[in-house]
């Protein structure tokens, strides 16, 4: 026993002090050694689009020589911490995406991580800027005089474009007896279906309403519905308050929904996969999700009968906005060492048929307008409401995070029956007040 | 000689103390300087606030304090029922019973399974409209459909059930250590204890739990630090913080740190998080040291 | 006094509760393993559909799919790297310390163990962002030696204050004897105490073989390279920004959990000494 253990001792010392060795080894030859071809490299998060990069990285080289090193960090939150932790160490690759909001976005650019490419999105007569959807690069920009204090102009390449909206499954409208032909076009109708839904003991709309965000997009569509969107932003600059009675409209009308049981139950505790999931096994009547969801649909139920429409209007006064833009951007280094190279890349990536067999690969909407030919019928349906598309990154404004947390948490216990608009209004309104000050504390 | 002893006592701790002070202190000062700043973690300037943050969490931040009361309620489940629920299990495989050996393997599963897996297969027993609701049904074949609910999504049994399903996948580790403690009490105590005409119950209150208080103190104390510091379970059950209802307080760091790109703050809640969590073992270990004096 | 037959139906019964009672506990620590196997075995489509355990048709090409898509060959190797080199680290590392404030006395040795609790209590969040500075600075931020370093220090306040708290207990008679025959200070730990430890040193190996097997994050940040990431952020990548494809991420998880399965079975051996005459109790 003993000879044994000393057995298994010496054994695991051997394989410690090997692979101790073998990284002393391996430290020396990591240094960067001199290439005769430059090397571009990018970080990105896509897990799903990682094997159509690589086959573009492949046509790439084949066409320039210049080996593309396309790297995949998921889940977004992970690739998030590694790209502000190689920030911090002024580690970042060539290309990469920056996610979260237009203030990061800002402070990234004032941290000389990010490229200025207006110019080179303006030579040429503005050939390589016109290519693109307007609202596509709205994300991206910086517009004159913005509450950022960026320079400005344009930083980051969209590669494709998105818009949430509602969606429908035909074969269970059917089922309710409603003509699939016509889905509801106004909140009342919408409503009223709710209480056939509830009737028949099915769910309603499902959505990834466990996050935040996707109640802030829903509660914001209709906010533009209902009040504009001067009065909403002029809301977020702090000259309304969220008391006013067209904010609890707004709120009003998660109480409708959830009192006609338009809602599925548990919509709150949902994640978006979740959600889609129930709305791919045709589980969920409506759906309120973005246009990456055709293809994870399309993965796990390829017969899905659905359609695409815009979340039903409760107001005729002001149109009803949807969120919609760039989906995905990339940025280039602003300290990059091949620079020129990272840009024609990019310049290559965007184009006409490289964003067509990205769309047709992964089943998004292009970024590039000229590559919209050979998309699917549901995409399209998806891309029809881009004329209608926001999105907060091109308002030039921003909410205070406190206020976005305590406004999707207090609709969410509107939706659990446990505080009422008034409530919420004046919970949100509370602590807009308290960020207000601190603010102005800040900046005398 | 003495010199050379103390010097041979220091080498036995010194490497431990070396990757300690590398990479746990040198961080831990940082994140602590950090919590007097405001900072969104990509500036290269950094505002000092001295206190500020502090002060915030203290005085304005109900949020957070909500999230410490549910990671409590969290803890406190797992301290009684968890535990209670390890002890009885170890105890009744400590004795010579057949399947020792499959139940030791079996009762170890939950630990090692990814959170994923867990949160998807509880939520697919407990759920109603994404999982086939296997409670709800059998409630409801027993006769007792009053019980029927919406465990996930109703706020008020929510974090209960979410408390649950955390203490189903920690107890293989109080498991696992009590069954190690009850191993090494000598049989022979068992023994003479049955011969002086002991029954079941005198042996186990006057010899098993006397000698296991030490591991029973150990595994309370890994249990609050554990559980207190949950959150991915949460997001697999109800995808979030469910109106702040199954709030944790890692939860409210990681929105700092990534929702509101407030990273000194952030550090603030860490620090803050921390000390309670000294504060209550500290309490923890001096009560148990009086109780063992008793 | 009660007859034999008493005492024999008393135990029947009593020995039956107990064994309905581990049975009910066992069953619900079966089914989600159960659910992740039947789940791999399924395609994408029937997986939220068909609800049933056992999977009309068994996929196992989901396995192999699972292991080339996830390049889990080397990811895999990795894993097994890191683990063996961080828990052997943590074992000698952590046991040498624990015995030392465990039977040494030497200026500072409160202290220290205060110091090594403490962190034990205090996590940090955002460390990463630290030690990826901090590797970074010692040029040892692309390197699996920086990686294992940072995870034995993870693990270290844990197995220190596990294997104090049983060398505490344990009796001293054993190495009085080995000192008053001439046995050096390592030579007692090694052959004395070690050796007794064997039940929590097994815990401790179970302990930091999981945390280090499950690791992901710190991994993902500090390493650029591909060949040196761990199994877990190769699992990754079936769970996309959007489409999760579930049965290859069901059976890249089976496969990810065997080990550490197996590992476990090594080592619970260990946690039950030999346990020898009646231990019927009652």
């Amino acid at each position: 026993m003993q000879k044994a253990q000393s057995k298994v001792f010496m054994y695991l010392i051997l394989v410690f002090s090997s692979v101790f060795i073998f990284n002393l080894l391996g430290c020396s030859s990591g240094k960067p050694q001199s290439i005769a071809k430059a090397t571009i490299t990018v970080w990105h998060w896509m897990t799903d689009r990682e094997p159509s990069f690589q086959e573009l990285a492949k046509r790439y080289e084949a066409k320039t020589g210049i080996k593309i090193n396309f790297e995949l960090y998921a889940p977004s939150d992970a690739y998030t911490q590694k790209v502000r932790a190689a920030a911090q160490g002024f580690n970042l690759p060539d290309i990469f995406g920056i996610l979260g909001e237009k203030r990061d976005f800002s402070s990234f650019i004032k941290a000389g991580h990010i490229l200025d490419l207006t110019s080179y999105m303006e030579e040429n007569n503005a050939c390589w800027k016109n290519s693109f959807f307007e609202k596509a690069l709205a994300v991206n920009e910086f517009s004159e005089g913005n509450s950022y204090g960026i320079k400005a102009g344009i930083y980051g390449v969209p590669i494709d474009v998105m818009t949430i909206q509602m969606l429908y499954n035909k074969n269970l409208l059917k089922n309710l007896g409603l003509n699939p032909k016509n889905p509801p076009l106004t909140f009342q109708e919408f409503i009223e279906i709710g209480k056939k839904i509830k009737a028949a003991n099915m769910a309603g709309l499902v959505s990834g309403w466990g996050e935040l965000w996707m109640i802030d997009c829903f509660a914001n569509n209709y906010a533009f519905n209902i009040m504009g969107k001067d009065k909403v932003l002029a809301t977020i600059r702090g000259e309304v308050p969220y008391t006013d009675p067209d904010w609890i409209k707004v709120l009003s009308l998660f109480k409708d929904m959830r009192d006609s049981g338009v809602l599925a139950t548990g919509l709150v505790t949902m994640v978006n996969k979740t959600a889609e999931q129930l709305f791919a096994n045709e589980k969920a009547v409506f759906a309120f999700n973005g246009s990456w969801c055709v293809n994870v649909y399309k993965g796990m139920n390829p017969n899905l009968d659905y359609g695409v429409m815009l979340p039903p209007q409760v107001s005729d006064r002001y149109p009803i906005n949807i969120w919609g833009g760039a989906g995905s951007s990339f940025m280039v280094n602003g300290r990059a060492k091949n620079k020129e190279e990272a840009i024609k890349f990019l310049q290559w990536l965007t184009d006409r048929d490289q964003q067509a067999y990205l769309a047709e690969a992964t089943n998004n909407l292009p970024a590039n307008k000229n590559s919209i030919s050979k998309i699917p019928v549901i995409l399209a349906q998806f891309a029809n409401g881009m004329d209608y598309a926001t999105h907060p990154s091109i308002w030039g404004v921003s909410e205070f995070s406190a206020v976005i947390e305590a406004w999707g948490q207090g609709i969410q216990s509107i939706i659990l029956g446990e505080k009422t608009p008034e409530q919420v209004a004046s919970g949100v309104q509370k602590i807009k007040a308290r960020e207000l000050a601190k603010k102005r504390n800040r900046n005398p | 000689m003495k010199f050379k002893s103390t010097l041979e006592n220091y080498l036995f701790v010194l490497p431990a103390v070396v990757i300690f002070s590398i990479f746990y202190v040198i961080p831990f000062i940082w994140v602590f300087q950090l919590g007097m700043f405001d900072w969104d973690g990509i500036l290269p300037t950094k505002v000092f606030v001295g206190l500020g943050n502090f002060k915030e969490i203290f005085l304005q931040d109900p949020n957070w304090w909500q999230a410490m009361r549910n990671a409590s309620y969290i803890t406190f489940i797992a301290l009684t029922f968890q535990n209670a629920l390890a002890f009885l299990l170890a105890w009744a495989c400590d004795r010579e019973i057949r399947l020792k050996n499959f139940y030791r393997v079996v009762f170890f599963i939950p630990p090692v399974l990814s959170e994923i897996v867990v949160g998807m297969a509880w939520r697919f027993i407990i759920n109603d409209i994404d999982g086939a609701n296997i409670i709800n049904r059998t409630l409801m074949n027993l006769g007792l459909g009053q019980f029927v609910h919406n465990w996930l999504s109703d706020p008020k049994t929510a974090l209960t059930t979410v408390a649950l399903v955390h203490s189903w996948k920690g107890f293989g580790w109080g498991f696992l250590i009590f069954l190690a403690g009850l191993q090494t009490i000598p049989r022979e105590l068992y023994e003479s204890a049955r011969v002086d005409g002991a029954n079941a119950w005198q042996s186990f209150r006057k010899i098993t739990v006397p000698l296991m208080v030490p591991v029973i103190v150990l595994v309370a104390i890994l249990t609050i630090l554990g559980t207190m510091q949950a959150f991915v379970l949460i997001i697999g059950l109800v995808g979030g913080e469910l109106a702040g209802h199954t709030s944790v307080p890692v939860l409210r760091i990681l929105a700092s740190m990534r929702g509101s790109s407030r990273f000194g703050y952030a550090c603030a809640q860490g620090i803050t998080f921390g000390l309670v969590l000294v504060i209550i073992s500290f309490i923890q270990y001096r009560f148990s040291k009086r109780t063992r004096q008793i | 006094m009660k007859s034999t037959s008493y005492y024999k139906t008393k135990n029947i019964i009593v020995n039956s509760l107990i064994h309905l009672f581990l049975l009910s506990v066992a069953i619900t620590c079966l089914y989600p393993l159960l659910w992740m196997v039947s789940s791999s075995l399924k395609t994408q489509e029937a997986i939220f559909k068909d609800i049933s355990f056992i999977p009309h048709q068994f996929h196992l090409e989901n396995y192999v799919r699972a292991w080339q898509e996830g390049g889990f060959g080397g990811n895999f190797l990795n894993s097994i790297i890191y683990s063996v080199c961080v828990v052997f680290g943590i074992v000698i590392i952590s046991s040498m310390a624990a015995y030392a404030f465990s039977r040494f006395r030497f200026p500072g040795r409160n202290l220290l163990f205060i110091m090594f609790m403490a962190a034990m209590m205090i996590p940090i969040p955002g460390s990463f962002v630290a030690l990826y500075i901090l590797l970074n600075k010692l040029h040892l931020r692309n390197t699996p030696i920086g990686y294992i370093l940072c995870m034995i220090n993870v693990g270290l306040s844990t197995s220190i204050f596990l294997l104090k708290t049983f060398f505490d207990k344990m009796p001293k008679e054993l190495e009085d004897a080995a000192r008053i025959d001439g046995c050096s200070k390592i030579g007692i730990w090694r052959h004395v105490a070690l050796p007794l430890a064997k039940p929590v040193l097994a815990v401790v190996v179970v302990f930091n073989a999981l945390n280090v097997w499950n690791e992901y994050i710190l991994a993902l940040i500090i390493f650029d390279s591909r060949k040196y990431m761990p199994l877990q952020v190769a699992l990754q990548t079936f769970q996309g920004e959007f489409v999760t494809n579930y049965p290859l991420l069901m059976a890249g998880l089976t496969i990810t959990a065997l080990p550490i399965i197996i590992v476990y079975l090594l080592m619970q051996k260990y946690i039950v000494k030999g346990v020898t005459a009646g231990a019927i109790v009652g």
